[in-house]
């Protein structure tokens, strides 16, 4: 699925990399647990999180995460944004739950990640 | 072949993962196939992190040649108690407050050998802990 196609799927805003909307994500994944996205997420893939601190960065740094969603209408800092910026991962912001908006990109044929190993 | 040390303090949760940030970018320089990148970087990252919430204090260690890859995490303490149970997925003793920066689900340890084609780990009590991954660049 599109990045533009999260994105108006969720009435998200993006926050950063506005230029790689056009790109794709081939699944998702959603938790607030960073410990969890390190062990079942896979490159290029797209977070849903309701977690905004620098390590949410970090993770999608060392996983290459594509973007990375802001559930629950967060608050995302300019310090935050700078960070993925500089590791070109794609920010969206939407006022929708975690369930609401994973339901909403499952039906829209998103489909989970699959752990690699 | 070169080899670099990257100390990692306890209780440094800001700059947790920069240590793993600077080794995944000499991977990527000198040319490490994307995947095994991956693999070390998710390794490196999760003992940073198990060094800074877990432990005393340590290092990370990272040795390339033309055939293997290490990656070595070393303490000064405190050591695990029972490390068959600090294997398994989901033991873990990180504080509520390692909880709510969303870390601590016993996920690191299992992680760290998934993404590794060695994995040895040796801890005493009042001594430390030494996880080492290794990596194979040939016939993989
Ligand atoms: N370097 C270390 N020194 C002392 N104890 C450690 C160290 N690394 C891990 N442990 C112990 O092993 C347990 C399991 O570690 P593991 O990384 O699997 O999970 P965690 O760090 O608790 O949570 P997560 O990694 O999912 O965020 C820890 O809770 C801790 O008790
Ligand atoms: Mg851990």
């Amino acid at each position: 699925m599109k990045l533009a196609e999260v994105a108006a799927l969720l009435d998200a805003r993006a926050l950063c990399c506005l230029g790689r909307l056009d790109e794709e994500v081939s699944a998702a994944f959603g938790s607030d647990m960073m410990s969890d996205v390190l062990a079942f997420m896979n490159e290029d893939t797209l977070l849903l999180t309701g977690l905004v601190n620098a390590h949410v960065i970090r993770t999608a740094e060392m996983l290459e995460l594509r973007c990375i969603v802001f559930v629950r209408g967060k608050r995302v800092n300019e310090e935050i944004v700078e960070l993925a910026e500089a590791q070109n991962v794609v920010l969206l912001t939407t006022e929708k739950t975690l369930y609401e908006s994973c339901g909403v990109l499952f039906a829209g044929g998103l489909p989970g990640v699959k752990r690699k190993k | 072949m070169f080899s670099r040390v990257f100390p990692v303090q306890k209780g440094m949760f800001d700059t947790a993962g920069e240590a793993s940030s600077k080794i995944k970018k000499i991977l990527k320089k000198v040319g490490i196939p994307p995947d095994i990148v991956r693999d070390v970087a998710i390794a490196a990252y999760e003992t940073e992190l198990n060094l800074v919430i877990h432990s005393l204090g340590g290092e990370l260690t990272l040795s390339v040649n033309p055939e293997i890859i290490e990656l070595i995490s070393q303490d000064v303490g405190p050591g695990i108690n029972d490390v068959n149970m600090a294997l398994k997925e989901g033991y873990s003793t990180a504080p509520d407050d390692v909880r709510d920066m969303g870390f601590g689900a016993g996920m690191g340890l299992p992680n760290v050998q998934r993404h590794c084609h060695e994995f040895q780990i040796a801890s005493e009590l009042g001594r430390g802990t030494t996880i080492r991954a290794k990596y194979f660049l040939k016939n993989n």
